[in-house]
């Protein structure tokens, strides 16, 4: 087990910079999780980790070993792939057991490993089969086995579960994690999948156009998203974001006459620079009470639909120009095109800037 | 108004019925058709396929009738007078206690398992060599690829002077090594090798070929995978290249081992199937015995028997083939 270090990582492919430029410390045994759209860099830095790809710039260590020019097999590293890359033609055994007769471990001890590690995965009864064959529920697994059965210093995940269909996703992903805290492994996963970022990692990195956006616990970056993307990126539905401007302790929707009175002395604090001058309010859709009659410090929407969602229901509404969506319970019956007054918790609010999406205040 | 609306919807239901009518004539028009000319699609496919299959019928069904039937007896084209005699097995049987055929069945088995072994090994080397990318490997490509689209009797005849003991280049530039002058086409126990030599030249860049299209069909992250496995260059090769490419290895196998037995052109013009008879391979035998000698009936026979031993050669390998698709499909 390692600590994983990034020091100014670049990787150029001619002139598409696919990671430009991360620092990065992923501490031992800790879940890692690299989240970001398509394109974003994440697999790039996961391939760089892993030695498949070397660096434009920058360094990688695995504690305190430099490890930026090694190949893969000197780095020690265990590694599953998106599509899972078993050896078709193995049965899953022998799948297991490559990276123990790659390295000429002694039968006596691949049996014992096995043992193990066939315990852990539950694949007593798919040894025999040809990997190709199985089920992807199953090669996920066999691709596990094989990444830890010989006890890697980092475990690296390449979207592993994004080839199960969502019922089974939910599952592999609670088993998933549970299994790295008993190992205790050191793992960077790689995910477009905010869900799975917020439900597994110990530190979630959000990552843009080969940069880091945001490094930090799930709940902080939920609750303090340091911008616009970032808030719009993780929750189901995201962050709702309305143009305001600072008028005499209060926030103007633009596009509208409410005006929202502020007490938070922080926010005061911050916003009387931004006099006249156009920002942006982040809220989360669970932070905004709906009251059927006049309320204090209410705003008066119209709801336009209403989203069923489980135990809760995601009611749009329209401010200005843009949709503004909020998550309530049933306790209110509500129908489209009734109005309602939607109250905005102050305590949870976010100012952002408008110009280059990043909080002021969060 | 309402009486307005029945009327308008008889009308629409007397135009309907038009239609219906219309179309019953029509389609009863259709059917007549077909009456009168009686030919189903099928019919008319096979009409299609009559020429072709005439065809094949005199090109390949009666010769290997005639074939077949003249193994059977004594008869030679150039007596054409004489009817020809029928002798039950004695073709067969002559032939196959004949000591001169064994030996040459003996030297072809030898020929044939040395070359494709040579080629087979030269051809997965070299096509693994190329499947790195490097300035100028397209070129180099096409240039392996050289020899095999040449003639076969340019080839032999170019490599006939190329191994001429007294003036040919190879022995001159073996005595630039200080090395004596080799007889390669005129000593028994050299000549066989001599032939390998030109035909793995000639046929090896076939191996190199199908190798490469077996070798860069296999999917990349299986070799990343290995290389995270900490798999050698060796081990990978082993584990990974050989078996999933195994399938279009044997086929090439396969290939080269059918023409191997069937080779005749190349050993023709360069050793003419000497000194003596060192390097006659079966197929050269029956070219004698066929066309030199005209024992037609017996040729015939030797033809059946060439036929038989490829065929079942070809067998083995199609089973052990299916075999591997078998075991990659299901377990």
């Amino acid at each position: 087990m390692s600590r994983v270090k990034l020091e100014n990582l670049k990787k150029h492919y001619g002139n598409v910079k696919a990671v430009d430029g991360i620092d990065l410390q992923v501490e031992n045994g800790s879940f890692v999780v690299l989240l970001g759209p398509s394109g974003c860099g994440k697999t790039t830095t996961l391939r760089c980790i892993a030695g498949l790809e070397i660096p434009t710039e920058g360094k990688i260590y695995f504690d305190e070993r430099d490890v930026t020019g090694l190949s893969p097999s000197e780095r020690n590293v265990g590694m599953v792939f998106q599509f899972y890359a078993l050896y078709p033609h193995m049965s899953v055994l022998e799948n297991i057991t490559f990276p123990l007769r790659a390295c000429r471990v002694p039968p006596r001890k691949i049996e014992e490993k096995v043992k193990e590690v066939v315990q852990i995965f539950q694949l007593k009864n798919l040894l025999k089969y040809k990997a190709s064959i199985l089920p992807p529920g199953d090669q996920q697994r066999v691709a596990l086995a094989r990444a830890v059965v010989r006890e890697p210093n980092v475990l690296l995940l390449d979207e592993p579960l994004s080839a199960l269909d969502e019922k089974f996703r939910e599952e592999m992903r609670s088993e998933l994690g549970k299994l790295q805290k008993r190992i205790g492994i050191t793992t960077v996963y790689v995910t477009h999948d905010q869900r799975e970022a917020m439900a597994l990692g110990d530190v979630i990195v959000v990552m843009r156009d080969g940069l880091i956006l945001q490094t930090g616990s799930p709940q902080e970056l939920y609750e303090h998203p340091n911008s616009v993307f970032v808030g719009n990126f993780l929750g189901t539905p995201g962050m709702n974001f309305v143009e305001c401007v600072y008028e005499e302790n209060s926030l103007v929707l633009k596009g509208t006459d409410y005006r929202l009175k502020l007490h938070r002395p922080d926010l005061i604090d911050v916003l009387k620079d931004y006099q006249s001058r156009e920002f942006i309010m982040g809220i989360r859709p669970e932070y905004v009470h709906i009251d059927g009659e006049a309320v204090n410090g209410g705003l008066l929407l119209e709801v336009i639909a209403i989203e069923p969602a489980g135990r809760y229901r995601l009611v749009d509404f329209l401010v200005g120009e843009k949709i503004f969506r909020v998550r309530t319970d049933w306790g209110l019956s509500l129908v489209a095109g009734q109005k309602v007054w939607a109250r905005v918790r102050e305590d949870k609010v976010c100012i952002f800037d408008r110009d280059n999406g990043m909080a002021i205040v969060s | 108004m309402n009486k307005d609306k029945v009327g308008k919807n008889t009308e629409a239901a007397n135009q309907k019925e038009d239609l219906v009518e219309k179309f019953t004539r029509v389609s009863d028009k259709f059917t007549t058709a077909k009456k009168t000319y009686g030919l189903s699609d099928r019919t008319f496919m096979f009409f299609f396929l009559l020429p072709s299959l005439f065809i094949l019928l005199f090109l390949v069904g009666y010769p290997f009738i005639t074939l077949i039937k003249s193994g059977f007896y004594n008869f030679s084209v150039l007596r054409a007078a004489t009817p020809p005699k029928f002798i039950g097995v004695e073709n067969f049987s002559f032939i196959l206690t004949d000591p001169f055929t064994w030996e040459r069945f003996i030297f072809t088995g030898k020929f044939v398992i040395l070359n494709v072994l040579v080629q087979f090994l030269l051809g997965i080397g070299i096509a693994y060599l190329l499947q790195k990318n490097f300035r100028g490997r397209s070129l180099v490509l096409t240039l392996i690829l050289m020899p095999m689209m040449l003639c076969p009797i340019v080839v032999g005849l170019f490599w006939k002077y190329m191994f001429n003991t007294e003036w040919g280049i190879v022995n001159y530039i073996l005595a630039l090594f200080g090395m004596g002058k080799v007889e390669w086409l005129a000593r028994e126990n050299v000549s066989v090798y001599s032939v390998i030599i030109v035909d793995t030249w000639m046929w090896t860049p076939f191996m190199i070929l199908l190798a490469l299209a077996a070798f860069t069909a296999i999917p990349k992250y299986l070799y990343e995978a290995a290389e995270i496995d900490r798999a050698s260059s060796w081990f990978k090769f082993r584990h990974i290249t050989l078996p999933l490419s195994a399938p279009v290895l044997i086929i090439a196998v396969l290939f080269r081992m059918i023409d191997s037995i069937k080779a005749f052109d190349l050993i023709y013009t360069l050793t003419g199937g000497g000194p003596g008879s060192a390097t006659q391979t079966l197929s050269f035998d029956l070219y004698k015995r066929a066309f030199q000698y005209f024992y037609t009936g017996e040729a015939s026979a030797y033809g059946v028997i060439l036929l038989l031993v490829i065929m079942s050669l070809s067998l083995i390998f199609i089973r052990y083939l299916n075999r591997l698709a078998a075991q990659n499909m299901r377990r």
